[in-house]
């Protein structure tokens, strides 16, 4: 019964999470983008400072009709939300935060496989929006897609295998027992690397080509309303919050910091992943959107190659410590 | 699509199943009825959505049999790489909502007859070598990714080897098919210029594609 009880309250917990951080950061983006900007944004939604306005696009969401285009694909068109969101929150239970057995969801042996391989299927509900909206600039966005997952599915997964052969084990938790604060500059590049693929994965500005609204209106999303459309946009944000915290483990160290690392471990997983989720926010506001054929040079003449370099230097430096 | 998963799984106490074992048969049989949905639907997207769910069923499976990575691996490859090569190709073609009438073959009782000797022979096979060998669930996992690497690598080296080998040529061959159907596009190594001297009219190329850039 025990046990029982443990599974359950560790299953809150990360539906907790899941349902609160997406929303701070997008509350966050909205603050951070319309302080950069110079502009005000709602600021009158629950008085101070427009915080409630989260709240009432909230309700505004769930009030809208819930439409399916006529020649749509009824079903997968209707399944596609729930493909592109579950699988972040899947990932969620693997993160931890803090050094203690309490502070991940469940400690996986093969983690880093775990959270790579269940990200990557979030993209397949881009993919079946895309499609099932009978509509072109839908099957454009979703085109683009995949197109974008196939170029940067390969420079993240070498990143990741590179911290990895690190720390001799693919379990999150494992790597960061292993961690070491030179680790920092050891596995930079790879860190660039991962941070950059993991953004062309979520779709994020800059790589945002897929959902382009000067282009192809919305991409994939384009035939979406109400709380579907919802739950793509909250998708895209829990995506933030599990790039930001598995960069957070994989290559900044987690809950190691400079000072009271014990029992407070998970403030510092916690600091490192909010300054993440600021940088993602950041680009979003000061960079142009690459174009479809400079996105795919980057991954393949760019990011390749400096993971496989990063690979080549951690194997050199891990058999001359060893 | 074979179905040997679900007949590999016959239990040594077959007549007391536990619950890992029962589980490992319901999963089978939507594995099963998933691969056989994607071989006769008439709907070329929706063949490539079950053929997900056949696929990661195909994971479940392995996790089952305590093989964690070979499981996580499979969603990664086949899941997350494969079928969106397959829907991107799809998309890319032609990709219609609804029934494509196309989309038969008249070669579908061959088909059927080559699937079920395929299948008949792995199983057959299967079974025959691991008659005696249970995997014990009860135990410590004997799929981990440590257990799998140190086997991989100690018992298993050469045919690994060899597979990526394989898989090196397979890439070269495509690097060379996509190269020579832009024959004359760049005129560096010695094998293009072969290329170029059995391809017609290479001089525009180069000129349009400096435009483009």
């Amino acid at each position: 019964m025990n046990g029982a009880l443990d599974v359950a309250l560790r299953l809150v917990a990360v539906f907790l999470v899941f349902l609160v951080f997406p929303l701070v950061v997008g509350q966050t983006e909205h603050k951070v983008m319309a302080h950069m900007q110079g502009r005000l944004g709602p600021m009158y939604a629950g008085g101070f400072h427009g915080w409630a306005q989260l709240v009432a696009d909230g309700v505004k969401f769930a009030q809208k009709e819930d439409v399916v285009p006529a020649q749509a694909d009824r079903r997968v068109f209707q399944l596609a939300p729930a493909v592109a969101l579950l699988p972040y929150l899947l990932v969620l239970l693997v993160i931890p935060i803090g050094p203690s057995e309490g502070a991940v969801g469940q400690a996986l042996d093969a983690g880093v496989f775990f959270a790579l391989a269940v990200m990557g299927v979030g993209v397949l509900g881009s993919l079946m929006a895309g499609w099932a909206s009978a509509n072109k600039f839908s099957l454009l966005g979703g085109l683009r897609t995949a197109a974008q997952l196939l170029a940067y599915e390969l420079p993240m997964l070498l990143a990741a295998a590179s911290v990895a052969m690190a720390a001799g084990t693919v379990s999150l938790p494992g790597i960061l027992y292993a961690f070491h604060w030179w680790w920092l500059p050891w596995q930079l590049i790879g860190a660039v690397v991962f941070f950059v693929a993991g953004l062309a994965e979520l779709q994020r500005p800059p790589f945002d080509m897929p959902v382009a609204d000067s282009e192809i209106i919305f991409g994939a999303y384009t035939e979406y309303t109400g709380l579907r459309f919802a739950l793509f946009l909250l998708a895209e944000y829990a995506g933030i919050v599990v790039l930001c915290g598995l960069t957070t483990v994989l290559f900044l160290g987690g809950w190691h910091g400079p000072w009271g690392a014990d029992g407070l471990g998970w403030v510092w997983t916690l600091l490192k992943a909010a300054i993440l989720a600021f940088v993602v926010i950041w680009l979003r506001v000061t960079y142009p959107r690459l174009r479809e054929d400079q996105l795919q040079k980057l991954s393949w003449t760019l990011l390749v190659p400096l993971s496989l370099a990063q690979i080549a230097l951690t194997g050199i430096v891990k058999v001359v410590i060893s | 699509m074979s179905p040997a998963p679900i007949l590999a799984a016959a239990p040594h106490g077959f007549l007391s199943p536990t619950g890992v074992e029962i589980a490992f048969l319901l999963v089978g049989l939507v594995t099963f009825g998933a691969a056989l949905i994607t071989v006769t639907t008439r709907q070329l997207v929706h063949a490539a959505l079950w053929l997900v769910v056949a696929l990661g069923g195909l994971a479940v499976e392995y996790l089952l049999l305590t093989a964690e990575f070979i499981a996580w691996v499979q969603v990664l490859i086949y899941v997350g790489s494969v079928v969106v090569l397959l829907l991107f190709g799809l998309m890319l073609t032609r990709a219609p909502i609804g029934r494509s009438p196309d989309a038969d073959s008249g070669n579908r009782w061959a088909a059927l007859a080559v699937a079920v000797a395929a299948a008949v022979a792995l199983v057959w096979v299967v079974a025959d070598a691991f008659r005696t060998t249970w995997i014990d669930l009860t135990g410590p996992a004997a799929g981990t990714t440590h257990v799998t690497g140190a086997s991989l690598f100690r018992y298993w080296v050469l045919p690994f080897e060899a597979l990526s080998v394989l898989l090196l040529a397979a890439l070269v061959g495509a690097i060379v098919l996509s190269r020579k159907a832009r024959a004359g596009e760049d005129a560096g190594t010695g094998a293009d210029d072969r290329d170029e001297a059995a391809g017609a009219t290479p001089a525009p190329v180069p000129a349009q594609k400096d435009g483009a850039r």
